[in-house]
């Protein structure tokens, strides 16, 4: 049954990605055809979700396979907010190909599947969610500071194509990511917040250490930005963080 | 009734013969009065033309018009002048509201001119229509294809370029360096997107003061410029210097009191204006004249290649709009065959309604519409697919004659 699901939203995402790689040649069509790909596809997983919400007895989406599929959905409905008007249509770029993967990994790790889920109890399924939506916000954050640096590069270069393909204006992208990581970071320290207060409190493992370096590092971000930490080094401080979320924190979690 | 088109424009007409027959709008419309049935006059820095829906003699009657404008290089007219009628007119005017036919393919100024001659001129119901279908056609082309999103000359992508930095440019301050025409046509620019001229710089204060005055900006001498860096998020600078006006240790003093917002600086100098290595700086973004050149001619590629999609969607219409024009050819035959029904069918309503109660005569009124409407239907349909192609004419005689349509008022 899932996979009648899963199929369609891995094709549409993908569907997307390559659209949206079609909108850097030619604006207009594919950029159109992405934009349905990514509702269409997050429609479709949206049906997904409450199929594995309404046949878990418990939290369907503990596993690290089930994490990842309702990150994935929490990151393409961000994006969906208001990434698919036709000024913010390029972030896609960034963000449906990893959604893409993503989803495709769930998959494998048989996260998509109809299943009992796990019995751990609400504060759990609402650390999980809080903690996942904190980090989707982070996700769209680096996809544009990374459509930034891009931007950036280009006007640099005075590339000649500057006006024909045109990407989100830097300052857009700039606040905006301020913005989105501000948000984020309210959500996340919710998160941690009904973590601490409702689980058994053990030794403070790596998992907890990083989860607060990325805290500090995001934090920095926001603060520096009145200091005049703008542009291309809020950027990559952004960008820093957001390797800390993708490749340290899954080691340590996992790990621990 | 045919439509007739008769015009002069930049394809063949040179500035001097296109001034003389150049009109303003209410001009446009007093001719359009004139000429006294079916006319409207649209008249650009491209073009006038004439068009009209007459009798046999329309096509002289335009080319009189604008041979009379010309006065005395009525003469040197002939050459320059285009003749169009029905089809070939309709497909021109569409092609001209989609910015087709346009020196920079797309421009979108054309749009407003053609819907102000419209609204100026004495559009009966064929011209209406065809200037509706018009507008629409202009409309489409902008919607659908990127023909108009990119700018076209440098002033326009020096803008372009300013809102890829800034977004919105409401309130954002503009340091102009220079008086020239360059920099007035460049800040008039940014202006149009929301941006504040805040100060003009110039070597000469007087003619710095006169343009300042203009933009509604304050005036001061070239060598104030490093105090206003920091204040100012877009620079543009078409000086007449034989050096550099700003240094790269000048900008990054001002880039410290910025506090990491981004600088804009334009440099349509030749000789440049501005120090190259300010690009090095982190958030300054300086284009020079041959980098917004190279950005626009990138971008008129772009509008030609959307031309051919554009031109697409106008042939689609003109398609739309000759079948229009083809079905007229059977209107009034329709009319006839629906009167006549409609006549029959009251009659012998007439006869019978003596013999029916109320209630019944409204059933059997009700009944036998629904059966004229059924039974015409089709006949009416089909009257108006061969009209678009071409053979209307011989179905409506047919129709004429089997019905004998006409035949009572030739008898009497």
């Amino acid at each position: 049954m899932a996979e009648f699901l899963v199929v369609p939203v891995l094709l549409a995402y993908g569907e997307a990605a390559f659209a949206y790689a079609g909108e850097l040649r030619g604006p207009g069509l594919a950029g159109r055809l992405a934009t349905w790909g990514v509702r269409l596809g997050w429609l479709a997983q949206t049906v997904l979700l409450v199929g594995q919400g309404l046949s878990a007895d418990g939290f369907p989406w503990g596993t690290w396979a089930g994490a990842l599929n309702l990150f994935v959905w929490l990151v393409v409905g961000a994006y969906l907010i208001w990434g698919c008007t036709p000024r913010f249509r390029l972030l896609g770029l960034t963000v449906m190909p990893l959604a893409a993967v993503l989803l495709a990994l769930a998959w494998a790790g048989g996260g998509t599947a109809f299943d009992e889920g796990d019995r751990s109890g609400v504060a759990l399924a609402l650390h999980a969610v809080l903690m996942l939506g904190g980090f989707a916000g982070l996700t769209l954050a680096a996809g544009m500071a990374a459509l930034y640096l891009w931007q950036e590069r280009r006007l640099k270069r005075h590339e000649r194509r500057v006006l024909r393909v045109r990407m989100p204006p830097l300052d857009a992208l700039d606040r905006l990511a301020a913005r989105t990581v501000l948000g984020a970071l309210a959500v996340l320290t919710l998160g941690i917040g009904v973590g601490a207060a409702s689980f058994e409190r053990g030794d403070f493992d790596a998992a907890m250490a990083v989860t607060l370096l990325i805290l500090a590092t995001y934090a920095t971000l926001l603060v520096m930005r009145y200091e005049g930490w703008r542009g291309r080094r809020a950027a990559l401080l952004n960008l820093t963080g957001f390797a800390l979320v993708a490749v340290v924190l899954p080691l340590t979690h996992f790990a621990g | 009734m045919k439509l007739t088109l008769a015009g002069v424009s930049h394809h063949k007409a040179p500035i001097e013969l296109r001034e003389r027959v150049a009109l303003d709008l209410d001009a446009c419309g007093a001719l359009a009065e004139r000429l006294e049935g079916d006319a409207v006059v649209l008249s650009t820095c491209n073009r006038t033309e004439v068009y009209l829906v007459q009798d046999e003699y329309a096509e002289a009657l335009a080319v009189r018009t604008l041979t009379e404008l010309a006065g005395d290089r009525g003469d040197d007219l002939g050459a320059a002048l285009y003749r169009l009628r029905d089809e070939a007119a309709a497909l021109h005017l569409f092609r001209v509201a989609a910015g087709l036919d346009s020196l920079v393919p797309g421009e979108g100024e054309i749009l407003g001119q053609v819907r102000s001659a419209y609204e100026a001129g004495w559009p009966g119901p064929f011209l209406d229509k065809l200037f509706r279908q018009a507008l629409h056609a202009g409309r489409q082309v902008r919607l659908e294809t990127a023909i108009n999103e990119s700018p076209a000359s440098v002033p326009s992508a020096a803008a372009a370029l300013a809102q890829q930095v800034f977004d919105d440019l409401t309130g954002r301050r503009v340091l102009v360096l220079g008086a020239g025409k360059m920099s007035e046509a460049t800040a008039r620019n940014l202006v149009s997107r929301g941006a504040d001229i805040a100060v003009v710089a110039n070597r000469t204060l007087a003619n710095g003061e006169e343009l300042a005055r203009r933009l509604g900006a304050q005036a001061v001498d070239l060598d104030a410029v490093e105090q206003e860096l920091g204040r100012a998020d877009v620079v543009v600078s078409a000086t007449s210097a034989s050096g550099h006006v700003l240094a790269k240790d000048a900008v990054a003093a001002a880039l410290r009191a910025r506090k990491g917002r981004p600088l804009l600086l334009l440099d349509l100098a030749v000789p440049r204006d501005l120090d190259p290595a300010i690009n090095e700086l982190d958030g300054c973004f300086l284009y020079d004249v041959d980098d917004l050149e190279a950005v626009v001619a990138e971008t008129l590629s772009g509008r030609r290649s959307e031309a051919a999609r554009a031109e697409r969607l106008v042939a689609e219409e003109a398609d739309r709009f000759r079948e229009w024009q083809a079905a007229l050819d059977v209107v009034p035959t329709i009319a006839s065959l629906r009167a006549l029904a409609e006549e029959i069918r009251d009659s012998e309503l007439a006869r019978a309604g003596g013999r029916l109660s109320e209630k019944e005569r409204r059933h059997v009124e009700s009944v036998t519409s629904q059966i004229l409407a059924k039974l015409l239907h089709l006949p009416t349909i089909r009257m108006k697919e061969a009209a678009a192609a071409a053979d209307g004419v011989v179905y409506a005689d047919v129709v004429r004659h089997l019905f004998g349509l006409g035949e009572e008022e030739r008898r009497r």
